[in-house]
């Protein structure tokens, strides 16, 4: 039997390990990768609270689906920016992106 | 210790560290393979949790579609001087300190909860959670309207990152 707590402390790790890639990393495509790491951390607590909660309400799963297809539609609209951007700039390094920099 | 234990202690091993490499690998197919290794193990825990229908959309939407993506796109935008020269900014230390202070903060919140020891309720006998999650879904009384409202929100990511992406001559 597993507390619930080793859940929880994986996904603050999980979580936390993304956070860091998403502030210190250059290029596009990683960051958007962290990004995917935080949600995953996000959809651990989910089902594990659904887990120890009480297992006929399905809200915990459904939620975490719902996350799944965010995250799909984050990546294809994230992906397809960076590409736009790479056609025009020839970059995608976040530091050189600063066209809205004033 | 039993071997559930076992399973997650080793699961969240290769969570761990091969998100430890996601953000730290310097080629980008690397990172998006190790991203692959995190995302098997995410699936590794949702079938402990016996959420069996979340770990196999975990591999077949996340490994399958998601992270083969990440690699068409780090082909796409291949060039050789993005990887040579450092991969983190010049505010690093800074990040680190902040991410630091914020998972003390999240780990002292969780120590302060009552709630931590719970362990798993007893599933029913002949509960099949598929089933109740697949009627959840599309049962006006609980959650259709969220799942109509994914679908929506998926098409409209769809037309958004073809327009996004097109050419435009």
């Amino acid at each position: 039997m597993i507390p619930i707590s080793w859940y929880l402390f994986l996904s603050a790790v999980l979580f936390s390990i993304g956070l860091f890639g998403v502030l210190v990393r250059r290029n596009a495509i990683a960051i958007l990768l962290s990004i995917e790491l935080m949600l995953n951390a996000v959809n651990i607590n989910l089902v594990a609270f659904w887990r120890y909660g009480n297992t006929v309400n399905m809200a915990g799963q459904v939620f975490a689906i719902i996350v799944f297809a965010v995250a799909a539609a984050e990546v294809a609209v994230g992906l397809s920016l960076v590409y736009s951007i790479y056609r025009r700039r020839n970059t995608v390094i976040a530091d050189e992106l600063d066209l809205m920099k004033w | 210790m039993d071997s559930t234990q076992l399973l997650f202690l080793f699961s969240s091993f290769l969570i761990v560290s091969s998100a430890v490499n996601v953000v730290s690998s310097k080629n980008l197919i690397h990172a998006a393979l190790w991203l692959i290794s995190t995302l098997f193990g995410v699936a590794i825990l949702f079938a402990i949790l016996e959420a069996g229908f979340l770990a196999v959309v975990q591999v077949v939407v996340y490994i399958g579609a998601i992270a083969i993506m990440f690699i068409f796109a780090v082909m796409l935008t291949r060039r050789e001087n993005l990887e040579s020269g450092s991969q983190v900014n010049k505010s690093w230390p800074f990040a680190l300190l902040l991410v630091v202070v914020i998972a003390a903060a999240i780990g002292s919140l969780m120590l302060k909860w009552d709630g931590m020891n719970t362990l798993p309720v007893q599933i029913a006998e002949g509960y099949d959670s598929v089933a109740s999650l697949g009627a959840a879904l599309i049962s006006p009384d609980a959650f259709v309207l969220p799942f109509e409202v994914a679908s929506v929100l998926l098409l409209a990511a769809l037309l958004g990152s073809v327009y996004v992406a097109m050419n435009k001559k």
